[in-house]
């Protein structure tokens, strides 16, 4: 997908806008955050899991070569291939060379992210394939010509309504005067619709949740069943995933996995969890007959053993979206690529550069929730205050934004003079709004208090306190002496 | 097709950013006892329990997700059960299910159920697999593909029907895949291992959970109590 990251600010601005979006968002948030609580609190043994979890990541990213070695013989053993990818580019032509190859016409795909990190559809219909999205959020977003604004529910933007609309205007063949009001109607006929394309699917493409080393298995999780009529009735199966899904053994992912839908839907686990080994098997009546791993890197492996390296354990749950008050305010599209959310500030830039993502983890109000709710423990905030810091060095932050910076901080580096100018100007500050409380408007600070109010200081800075407040302790003590 | 020269890049970058070799015997140890031996982590209480309450928290797991679970005495009494059901589902008397030799030895001629084998085909209606293991910590069938149970029986009709011996019920995950390594050497999974924690739904439209997406929309599991 192309990126318009860079557009965050009017992408914002829109979004908070548009009623209809906003009515999307109001019903779809809550959801998810009252039914993660539940399932957290139902397991004692939850956070123990989480940072269980994320010690199994963090000891298969130091041995990542290794495990993915092990990983590659493991497919081979059971018949599938593995093939390698460095950049999009080359998985798109990887996945285009074996859907030849199979001389398909329709195929089908479950829902993975990697395919919208590698814009797989419009290469695949440049090239005169059919592809055909079959998770039902995904579906729709494909009618609707658009891409998903969640990475768990990709119609989490749209509103009943919008998707009727939808149905009405592509599925021609049907009743024109069906009804479609309840979500089961709709279900129903998208059931009907992508029945028939299951069947004629000559090569399914999934992605995967985890890759686990022992077994050489590629693991999926879905509540509609998708992904495994996906893997299972086309000749060919794809696995597109990355390099860093990997998990070293069973005991590994069955760990993991009691916090992937509790933290994602608040179930204790989704409908159907699917481990993937091969093609079918001599003897076997069903399951694909040809088994491949597409493995991407995409700018992964540049991020071990440096500062981003934790957000590589990421299982793309969806928690910190859920949580995050920007993603609540503006929806997924603002985000301007495939990962939205805190998680998608922290990784947009190392996949596509803080050139086009820079304004990504500035969008984030540092409330720490998405922190607090990740079971993988990544420290989401710290991280986005990297790029910030990055963003500042390669002078990619707005003029006015880097002089004021920079002379805060070579003033607050001087004590002496910091107390001397900032002691008068808070006084000065402090007189001004003490009527209100609050400035509504100051020089320079136009845009930003447009949205809030700035409480007036006391007119007193902390030093001065502080200094005040050290006085009467030593006073009391000599009073006590 | 991607080449070696890709394969050894990725995996060279990522030993450089590791600063690592990658024929450190350390390294090397590590790893291989952790796939040898895939030692156990915290394993929930909620999983340990005895197996009269692993039935109990198994069937109330499955009745939360609208799953039908039938507790049925003996194998000879599977037939008559599965016919009551199919009764109360308005559906015709027909299954499809694999060549399991559990299945197999089902004697059908008391009720109307007319069975047939192989993999699913699209018209089936139900369809009847055997599970060969279970957990009960969160109410989840284990299903293995072949000839015995071919898995497109799990996703393709609109009910699925499973039956699991009461036996064979653990507690976590973890035991089950101990089962399952019992079966096909350690290392080794059937092309395709099916987890079902309940029948097919999507809540992709106002977060409105709806039954019935693309897979079964009706689920029933009869547990076996037969040695
Ligand atoms: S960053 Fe954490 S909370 Fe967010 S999607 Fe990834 S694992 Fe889930």
């Amino acid at each position: 997908m192309q990126p318009s990251s860079s557009n965050f600010k009017p992408n914002a601005a829109a979004a908070l806008a548009d009623s209809t979006l906003q009515r999307a968002l109001a019903k779809a948030r809550s959801g998810f955050q009252s039914k993660r609580a539940r399932a957290r609190s139902e397991l004692p043994e939850f956070d123990a899991l989480c940072e269980q979890a994320k010690d199994i990541k963090n000891h298969t990213l130091a041995h990542l070569d290794l495990y993915l070695e092990i990983f590659e013989q493991k497919v081979t053993e059971s018949g599938g291939r593995v093939h390698w990818a460095r950049t999009p580019e080359q998985a798109r032509k990887l996945i285009l060379g074996i859907c030849k190859e199979a001389g398909a016409h329709t195929i089908t795909k479950g829902k993975s992210m990697v395919a919208e990190e590698i814009a797989l559809n419009p290469a695949l219909e440049a090239a005169g394939f059919q592809p055909v999205e079959t998770d039902l959020g995904e579906y729709i977003v494909q009618i609707r010509k658009e891409v998903p604004s969640h990475i768990i529910a990709p119609a989490f933007h749209l509103t009943r309504e919008q998707v009727e609309a939808d149905f009405r205007r592509t599925h021609l063949d049907l009743d024109k005067d069906r009804s479609l009001t309840k979500p089961e109607e709709l279900v129903a006929e998208a059931r009907g619709i992508l029945r028939d394309k299951f069947v004629k699917a000559d090569v399914g493409i999934t992605g995967a949740n985890f890759l686990v080393a022992e077994t050489g298995s590629s693991v999926i999780v879905t509540n509609e069943g998708n992904a495994d009529l996906t893997h299972l009735l086309p000749r060919v199966h794809i696995v597109l995933t990355t390099i860093e899904k990997l998990v070293p053994n069973l005991s590994d992912v069955s760990g993991i996995l009691r916090v992937l839908a509790r933290s994602a839907t608040g179930q204790d686990i989704s409908m159907y969890t699917t481990f993937m080994t091969g093609p079918r098997r001599p003897g076997d009546p069903d399951g694909p007959e040809a088994y491949h791993v597409v493995l991407l890197d995409n700018g992964r492996s540049e991020m071990l053993g440096a500062e981003f390296q934790d957000m590589l354990r990421c299982i793309r749950c969806g928690s910190c979206i859920n949580h995050c008050p920007v993603y609540g305010a503006v929806g997924g599209h603002a985000y301007g690529w495939v990962y939205p959310g805190p998680m998608g500030a922290v990784l947009t830039p190392s996949l596509i550069g803080v050139h086009e993502a820079g304004h990504l983890p500035n969008a984030s109000s540092f409330c720490g929730r998405c922190e607090a709710v990740c079971p993988m423990k990544i420290p989401l905030p710290k991280m986005m205050r990297h790029w910030r810091e990055r963003e500042f060095e390669q002078g990619e932050s707005p003029r006015i934004q880097r002089m004021s910076i920079k002379a805060w901080s070579w003033l607050a580096r001087r004590p002496q003079l910091y107390r001397r100018v900032m002691g008068p100007l808070i006084g000065l500050l402090g007189e001004w709004g003490k009527r209100r409380g609050n400035f509504r408007w100051l020089p320079m600070a136009g845009q930003w208090l447009k949205h809030r109010d700035l409480a007036a200081p006391a007119g007193r800075s902390f030093h001065e306190l502080w200094q005040l407040e050290q006085n009467r302790r030593i006073r009391e003590a000599d009073i006590r002496r | 097709m991607s080449s070696q020269s890709d394969r050894d890049a990725i995996i060279g970058a990522i030993r450089k950013n590791l600063g690592a070799r990658g024929d450190e015997p350390g390294r090397r140890g590590r790893v291989r006892t952790r796939i040898e031996r895939s030692p156990n982590g915290i394993i929930p209480e909620r999983a340990g329990y005895d197996l009269a309450e692993r039935i109990d928290q198994f069937t109330a797991s499955l009745k939360s997700q609208g799953v039908t679970v039938e507790e049925v005495e003996n194998l000879k009494a599977l037939p008559g059960a599965i016919a009551t059901i199919l009764a109360e589902f308005n559906l015709p008397a027909q299954l499809r299910h694999g060549d399991d030799p559990l299945l197999a030895t089902l004697d059908w001629s008391d009720t109307l159920i007319e069975t047939q084998t192989g993999a699913a085909h699209l018209d089936d209606a139900t369809s009847l697999s055997r599970a060969v293991t279970a957990t009960a910590e969160t109410g989840t069938l284990v299903l293995t593909s072949g000839t015995n149970n071919p898995s497109t029986l799990n996703f393709l009709p609109e009910t699925h029907l499973v039956v699991l011996m009461t036996r064979d019920l653990c507690g976590s995950y973890e035991e089950a895949w101990d089962r399952i390594r019992a079966i096909y050497g350690r290392g080794n999974l059937p092309s395709t291992v099916n987890y079902v924690s309940g029948p097919s739904a999507s809540a992709d439209i106002e977060q409105t959970l709806v039954r019935g997406a693309h897979g079964p929309k009706r689920l029933a599991v009869f547990l076996v109590a037969e040695k």
